[in-house]
């Protein structure tokens, strides 16, 4: 899924193309993907801001005692 | 005769103070277990800090010794507080405002349990008939850790906790998530390990939860299925903390002892997938169903704890594993192996039949099979369903975007804050908000069953009576209830031994009619139960 992101990465003025003017007529399948990517960065921005300042300190200074 | 079965499911949460100096993780986890009993109305009343006063001084500390059996595999589960407080000293590290009570157990009112396990918070979930619910009351557990996070976030002179439903914190320890099933004690052990062991080597390609870091320390760099495979070093054994099995042999039944065994099965990764988790109890019940009736596959690993390991390292799925004839054969041709062994079985024996059959059966056979064909045709097809597939896809778009090694501390980050249960900051749960996680069970469902108990296993016996008599509950186990009857100054104990009775069909007239424990429990010991 990966390389298909990569390949379908597209800018949000060519979403907004697609979206108004129909012809020609883009797959549904492609359509979708574009939407799909617009939305893959959007939800990374998000992530970003709820991530946990400096990873590596973090990260480091999760340390558990043993379970099960 | 299908997947239904009595089962349930154990979650041990890792739990972090960030920032707030070396904290005795014990100690943190007694406040974990204090704080969910200021935010519930449900409560025994050995679960309130009076009554942990009480017992202080009175013999009853051997009944609840006693309730809490299991404790002679784990003393630090023992509630002798001056006992307890003495262990928890012992392991070093701050223990915080001495005011607070060192809550070390609780039974919920929903059938479940609350407590201390080594140094972590585990919540045991009440038990259950299928693997819907299997996944409604585990999560039931998340939302229970999350209530006692808010809390002790609320609470001031206590440092900030965070619980993580993961199993391991990538420096060489893990901590686990066990599954229960009960088992007929007539099957021979023997075939139980072998019709389990090859399904065990090769199920992380279905529940496995995705891990940054490769070892038991996590130092080699990449990323694999299973949080746990790292840790499993022996085919079978009694140990749990050391030197794991892939099956384990504890036997406590918990039940009838000469009619059941529970199968403790602890190599599982803590699910926050819905399919993932209900993959994992709905196939485990399958084949556990199979071996009783000898129609099992057969075939052997040549060396299962390596083949473990393999199948968790190669996320592409494209390893062959050696068996005992010579032969080799991949993680996925192992599953539909039992996949379509799992389909002839059900099928003769009718309980996956669209319209006669109990339903869960089918749901099981369609979901494993839609699985292992998105898994045979691109694993990435299943990034909504699968949590490894799901928290890999995440963390390849972000080494896609910021052009990240799988060295990168924020891709460890991205590992551990995806099972962080604060639904604001855990990741699974921003997917899941946004749609990209499968649901099989509702919010709402989930919200409810950490009220309520199942309605068709003891655990709705339990379950009510510490909602209906907590005040007068001193001690609870999975196979018993111990009441307190004020006037008589006694005690008096009602054995659960039958996982299937004490269902809300059996007693729920019972505690209708009956609002005064004296009348409750005379109509009880005169024979109802």
């Amino acid at each position: 899924m990966a390389s298909q992101e990569q390949k379908n990465v597209s800018s949000r003025t060519e979403e907004e193309h697609v979206e108004d003017v129909p012809l020609p007529a883009p797959s549904p399948d492609s359509a979708a993907a574009q939407a799909a990517t617009s939305g893959v960065d959007d939800l990374l921005d998000e992530i970003d801001g709820v991530l946990e300042t400096n990873a590596e300190e973090f990260v480091r200074g999760f340390v558990q005692k043993g379970g099960q | 005769m299908s997947v239904v079965r009595v089962m349930g499911a154990e979650t041990e949460y890792g739990i972090h103070a960030p920032g707030a100096g070396q904290f005795n993780a014990t100690w943190l986890s007694t406040q974990v277990v204090n704080a969910y009993s200021k935010s519930t109305a449900h409560r025994a009343s050995a679960g309130g800090e009076t009554r942990w006063d009480y017992t202080d001084e009175d013999p009853l500390a051997d009944a609840r010794g006693w309730s809490m059996a299991r404790g002679a595999a784990h003393p630090s589960q023992l509630t002798d507080t001056e006992l307890t407080a003495a262990q928890i000293a012992l392991e070093g590290g701050e223990t915080g405002d001495p005011a607070m009570p060192l809550m070390m157990n609780m039974v919920l009112g929903n059938g479940a349990r609350l407590y201390v396990d080594h140094a972590h918070p585990e919540y045991s979930s009440p038990e259950v008939t299928n693997p819907l619910d299997a996944v409604r009351w585990d999560a039931a557990g998340d939302l229970v850790a999350l209530a006692a996070v808010r809390r002790i976030a609320a609470t001031p002179g206590l440092p900030g906790v965070n619980l993580y439903k993961n199993n391991t914190d990538n420096k060489a320890v893990s901590y686990g998530s066990h599954e229960n099933y009960l088992m007929p004690r007539s099957v021979p052990f023997k075939e139980i390990v072998s019709g389990l062991t090859p399904f065990f080597a090769t199920r992380a390609i279905m529940c496995g939860a995705g891990r940054v870091g490769l070892g038991q320390d996590g130092s080699a760099a990449g990323f694999q299925i299973s949080q746990r495979a790292d840790f499993f070093e022996a085919e079978v054994g009694l140990e749990t903390t050391i030197r794991r099995p892939i099956i384990n042999t504890r036997d406590e039944p918990h039940a009838v002892a000469d009619k059941y065994r529970r199968l403790h099965v602890i190599i599982g990764d803590a699910n926050l997938s819905q399919v993932s988790n209900y993959l994992k109890f709905g196939t485990t019940a399958l084949v556990l169903d199979m071996i009783e009736n000898g129609t099992a596959p057969e075939l052997k690993l040549a060396d299962p704890v390596s083949t473990l390991r393999a199948v968790s390292h190669d996320w592409q799925l494209r390893g062959k594993h050696l068996l005992e004839d010579g032969s080799a054969v991949t993680a996925l041709e192992v599953q539909w192996r039992y996949l379509n062994a799992a389909k002839e079985h059900c099928a003769a024996n009718g309980s996956s039949h669209p319209g006669t059959g109990d339903g869960h059966t089918a749901a099981v056979l369609a979901k494993w099979e839609e699985v292992l064909d998105g898994l045979g045709r691109d694993p990435m097809s299943l990034a909504g369903q699968l949590e490894w597939v799901a928290k890999l896809n995440l963390l390849q778009q972000y080494r896609t975007r910021d052009n990240m090694r799988w060295d990168d501390p924020r891709l460890g980050l991205i590992d551990l804050q995806w099972s962080d249960v604060r639904p604001e900051k855990g990741l699974y749960y921003k997917l899941l908000e946004h749609g990209r996680m499968e649901r099989l069970v509702s919010d709402e469902s989930i919200a409810a069953a950490v009220e309520a108990p199942p309605s068709d296993t003891r655990a709705y016996f339990r379950g009510r009576c510490i909602q209906q008599f907590g005040a007068h509950v001193v001690g609870a186990s999975w196979d018993s209830v111990i009441f307190e009857l004020p006037a008589l100054r006694r005690l008096q104990r009602v054995s659960t031994k039958e996982p299937l009775r004490g269902n809300e069909a059996l007693t729920k007239p019972l505690f209708d009619r009956n609002q005064h424990l004296e009348d409750f429990l005379a109509e009880l010991v005169s024979g109802s139960l």
